[in-house]
């Protein structure tokens, strides 16, 4: 049964993946590509591409498209709504079986001292975890044999006023605190009329 | 105490439900580029409509990064369930999940030449720096925490393991929860008895 095979992969995803959408992809990729075979490697590219530019978490955006993708492959438009349904719910259910049991860790230990010491340590850390996330976005990191090379990632910043624009995100949001909704229609006018 | 979450987490102005699925519904809309795009956007209305006070958001921002799943429904969960509870996270969730949804399966049934739409190219082109931008913005806002020169070290050397090393994130906040908790004990040790 398709719709339980989606349901179980997209639940071990959403279960063992930590740290956000880059890391899900390629675990999404190495079980809907690589084992099942269900979508080929250039249709997983395509969907990756549209789970960037479409609203919403890439994750999630990514199991819709998956599950759709496998549900209509067997049986039109209708079973492809009720793959993608299978594959979301499934991605998230883990963070709700989970959460719980962190909150309820969260409210016993919230006012004691290993609590405070903990989130001391885990609040530099996690900025430069999201540090990390831009730069991963702007930059083309290779570690290789060659040593270290650094590239400018085309995709992100194809043109020098790509760099304007986010100078310019940057200082409306911290000199003018500009709303970010304001600031995303404002950088799709701005795409509209420049390029 | 304990056995009572719920009100102990609600905050001063009470939110209705379909109020917090149209908010989270309203910021998955907006949200392109990834969960981590979507924290500013949720600082932005949450903090904006007194719900949740502005110095709890980098707890809630570290705590959904350090639990399994997609991050932007992590903070959902996490941001709902504080407002009314088990209830309140469902509504958060169900209102992020659903624009993505929706756009996805358009685009899949619908608008399936919508890659290639070079009106839809610009606009990204647009976007995809903003984007960025709005990444680096929670970034700082952690970042500005650091009081401590370890802090700053320590913010330096997992972003350094994650961009260049490609370590994932999770063994990062493992670490860190060892030590901070070793450290912890330790003193307790000593001080201890």
């Amino acid at each position: 049964m398709i719709y339980l095979q989606l349901f179980g992969v997209f639940f071990v995803i959403g279960l063992f993946t930590f740290g956000g959408g880059g890391a899900m992809l390629s675990l999404i990729q190495m079980q809907v590509v690589g084992r099942f075979g269900w979508i080929s490697e250039s249709q997983f590219a395509d969907i990756v591409a549209i789970s960037q530019c479409t609203p919403g978490p890439i994750g999630i955006n990514c199991a819709t498209y998956v599950g759709y993708e496998v549900g209509a492959g067997a049986g039109g438009h209708l079973a492809g709504i009720l793959g993608s349904a299978c594959a979301t719910f499934a991605l998230v259910l883990p963070t709700f079986l989970i959460f719980y049991g962190i909150i309820t860790l969260y409210n016993k230990y919230k006012g004691t001292r290993l609590f405070s010491d903990i989130m001391t340590g885990l609040r530099p850390a996690v900025a430069g975890l999201i540090f990390a996330a831009a730069i991963i976005l702007i930059f083309k990191i290779d570690f290789g044999a060659g040593g270290l090379n650094i590239g400018i990632l085309q995709s992100t910043f194809p043109h020098w006023t790509s760099w304007l624009i986010l100078a310019a995100s940057l200082a409306a949001s911290f000199i003018w605190k500009i709303n970010p909704i304001l600031l995303i229609l404002a950088g799709g006018l701005t795409g509209l009329i420049l390029y | 105490m304990n056995q009572n979450p719920q009100n102990q987490n609600i905050t001063a102005t009470k939110a209705g439900l379909w109020q917090i699925f149209g908010v989270f519904y309203k910021i998955g809309t907006f949200t392109i580029g990834g969960g981590y795009a979507m924290i500013p956007l949720i600082e932005a209305e949450l903090t904006g409509r007194g719900w949740i006070p502005e110095e709890d958001m980098p707890d809630i921002v570290v705590l959904a990064q350090s639990a399994p799943g997609v991050l932007a429904v992590n903070m959902a969960v996490f941001a709902g369930y504080r407002l009314r509870g088990v209830k309140g996270s469902v509504a958060a969730a169900l209102g992020a999940v659903l624009p993505s949804f929706i756009a996805i399966l358009l685009i899949a049934m619908v608008f399936t030449g919508f890659k290639d739409n070079p009106v839809v190219e610009k606009i990204f082109k647009g976007i995809r720096p903003v984007a960025v931008g709005l990444i680096i913005i929670p970034a700082v806002n952690l970042a500005k925490s650091c009081r401590k020169w370890w802090a700053w070290l320590l913010c330096a050397a997992s972003c350094a393991a994650v961009a260049l090393l490609k370590f994932s994130p999770i063994y990062i906040i493992m670490v860190v929860i060892a030590v901070a908790a070793g450290l912890y004990f330790a003193r307790e040790a000593r001080s201890g008895r």
